[in-house]
């Protein structure tokens, strides 16, 4: 079984995020993993323990971004894989597809392709189905058990309805969320073999692909209107009058 | 020169401090309240490499450098002192001669149960009623061999993590004449009929961390249980120590970090006279007082640390270490209570507990007057 972890580096979840000169910035946030995508490399990894095989992690970003890719070293993926090339650096959802199907070829005979559900950032959650369309295998997404069984693959997909259990042939692209269990934390064996990893980086070229054109571009990004808070203390002769006072502004307000 | 960790070393640091900040920290009033560990935490460390951390991998362990040891240390002592000390006293005392001393089968038998996080720790016990510091000539357990047994008698005191161990190395006599090479080290399990252990003493601070007083009344133990020489016991006692020592600094050192992270939250957080109270300058001073010392701290923690790992002697930089990180961690935390005010004082806030937590460093595995003992003698000789 061969398995790839798709994953992103994203800003922490703490980041404070704000608009400047018409541009999303996140200030020196630190940055991750994206926190959903540790839930495809938990999903990758016990997929191996159940199965065998290996997990490549895969990711489109800058340079910094193999630290995310080191993470996943760390959990106990087996190797590494960043694409990385300056004409991607403001690539859509659907050009990372592109490159992340590129990619998946390149590496060869994956069986699964495992995502997170969304990223912390943009959020969007459509380039795991993207990317499958790209590559034109089926799509299984939400993915909160899987098993393999034969040339095919079960998944239990968590739905805001409840479970649908679905079957696709090999290879899929999956999204997996959090009933996958909580994904493991680095183990120091893992630290060692991650700190010393050499993490080959592909361009474009190396994909032997031309950067894929922006279908989607942002107007001008503004910071939402800053928010007035009044604090009014409310007094009277009785607890009813107080209440009769506080309905009236209520109403007043238009909040009811 | 490099003051820079190696990427493992940082990549280790962001690891633990994840784990400890998930897993550890959020439940530190509460194990300091019920005086129970949170051991869904402890299970966890096995994997990560916690309970391990001088072990070979081949029986289990992580077998990280000493730098990375004291790092991880220092990270759990900033979420939890009681759990903190527990695995310093794990790690440190109770697996370090074994790992150092004890035969393969010893080892083989001891080692990968301990580490796995599923069972219990392990724990080393030298004081006595009336023995601390002075091992070589205070010590009254003995050991006396029966046919392939050692039959252990006496009594011992602040046995830290003795309920919560499946073994228990004991420092006893086993030479009458008594002298420097009249001790040894023997492994006794904590099933063994003869062993008994007290409640957990009743103490000023990390209440999660269990330490008793324990007994013995003709306990045996097979031969083989013996770790290392025979008549070695005191020197593999004090080897233990040093190590042990740049562990209680990092304990120190974590718990000083906490205490001015709280202090500085509360600084910007609390107003009087219409200032948050971080405007005024007899808390900046504070403030800056303690980041200074716990830089100075961590530079000597790492650097006896780094002696180690380089094996060059390093028990005088130990000393200071421990030393200096343990009354710093006080005055660090002194100063959190006083910024907090009334508030420090409350179990509300976590201050009062880092305290009474770093109370104890300025005397465990060493008093800080036997510290500078041992730095005077090293200045004058002998």
């Amino acid at each position: 079984m061969k398995i790839i972890a798709c994953i992103k580096q994203v800003p922490d979840s703490e980041a404070k995020v704000k608009a400047e000169n018409g541009q999303v910035t996140y200030g020196d946030a630190p940055l991750v993993i994206n926190p959903f995508d540790e839930y495809a490399v938990e999903g990758a990894l016990q997929q191996k323990e159940a199965s065998g095989g290996t997990v490549t992690a895969l990711c489109v970003g800058p340079e910094s971004a193999k630290e995310a890719l080191k993470h996943a070293l760390a959990m106990g993926a087996d190797e590494a894989i960043l694409v990385s090339d300056a004409a991607l650096e403001n690539v859509d959802s659907l050009g990372a597809a592109r490159v992340l199907a590129a990619a998946i070829l390149k590496i060869g005979d994956a069986d699964m392709v495992m995502f997170g559900r969304q990223t912390l950032d943009n959020g969007a959650g459509v380039t795991a189905p993207q990317t499958a369309r790209v590559l034109g295998w089926p799509m299984l997404g939400l993915a909160g058990q899987i098993k393999v069984e034969g040339g095919s693959v079960i998944v239990e997909r968590v739905l805001e309805e409840g479970r649908q259990i679905v079957k696709a042939n090999l290879p899929a692209a999956l999204s997996v969320v959090q009933s996958i269990g909580e994904p493991r934390y680095p183990s120091f064996m893992g630290i060692r073999k991650a700190a010393k990893a050499a993490i080959p980086v592909w361009s474009l070229a190396d994909l032997a692909m031309a950067a894929p054109a922006a279908l989607v571009t942002r107007a001008a990004t503004m910071n939402p209107p800053a928010r007035e808070t009044v604090c009014e203390f409310i007094t009277g002769e009785s607890p009813e009058a107080i209440a009769e006072t506080l309905a009236e502004k209520i109403l007043a307000e238009k909040v009811l | 020169m490099n003051f820079d960790l190696s990427e493992e070393q940082r990549m280790w640091q962001k690891t633990v401090h994840d784990f400890i900040a998930a897993e550890v920290r959020p439940h530190a009033y509460e194990v300091e309240e019920t005086g129970e560990l949170h051991w869904d935490a402890i299970r966890k460390m096995g994997p990560l490499g916690l309970l391990g951390l001088n072990v070979p991998e081949e029986y289990g362990g992580a077998n990280v450098d000493a730098i990375s040891a004291a790092i991880a240390i220092e990270e759990v002592g900033w979420g939890c002192g009681s759990t903190a000390l527990t695995l310093a006293a794990h790690n440190g005392l109770g697996v370090t001669p074994l790992v150092q001393f004890g035969d393969a089968e010893l080892k083989k038998k001891w080692l990968p149960r301990v580490t796995s996080g599923k069972h219990k720790l392990s724990a080393l016990v030298m004081t006595e009623p009336q023995a601390g510091s002075d091992l070589q000539g205070g010590i009254a357990c003995r050991a006396e061999k029966s046919g392939n047994e050692w039959v252990l008698n006496g009594a011992k005191m602040w046995c830290t993590n003795a309920s919560i161990a499946e073994y228990i190395i004991v420092v006893v006599r086993t030479g009458p004449t008594g002298g420097s090479r009249s001790l040894s080290q023997i492994l006794v399990p904590t099933d063994t009929p003869g062993l008994h252990i007290a409640p957990p003493e009743k103490k000023m601070g990390l209440n999660g961390s269990p330490a008793h007083a324990i007994s013995f009344d003709h306990a045996r133990v097979p031969l083989g249980n013996l770790v290392g020489e025979e008549g070695r016991g005191l020197q593999q006692t004090l080897s233990t120590l040093d190590g042990g020592r740049i562990a209680i600094g990092a304990i120190s050192l974590g718990l000083a970090e906490a205490a001015l992270e709280a202090s500085l939250k509360y600084a910007k957080e609390r107003k009087a006279f219409g200032h948050p109270i971080a405007d005024f300058q007899a808390i900046q001073w504070k403030l800056a007082d303690a980041a200074m010392e716990i830089e100075l701290a961590r530079n000597m923690i790492q650097r006896a640390a780094w002696l180690k790992e380089e094996g060059r002697p390093y028990s005088v930089e130990a000393s200071m270490a421990k030393l200096y990180a343990s009354e710093m961690a006080e005055r660090v935390c002194y100063n959190a209570i006083q910024i907090h005010g009334g508030y420090g004082y409350s179990r509300e806030y976590p201050v009062e507990r880092m305290y009474r937590d770093a109370r104890l460093m300025t005397i465990g595995e060493g008093t800080s007057e036997i510290q500078r003992m041992i730095l005077a003698r090293s200045l004058l000789g002998g």
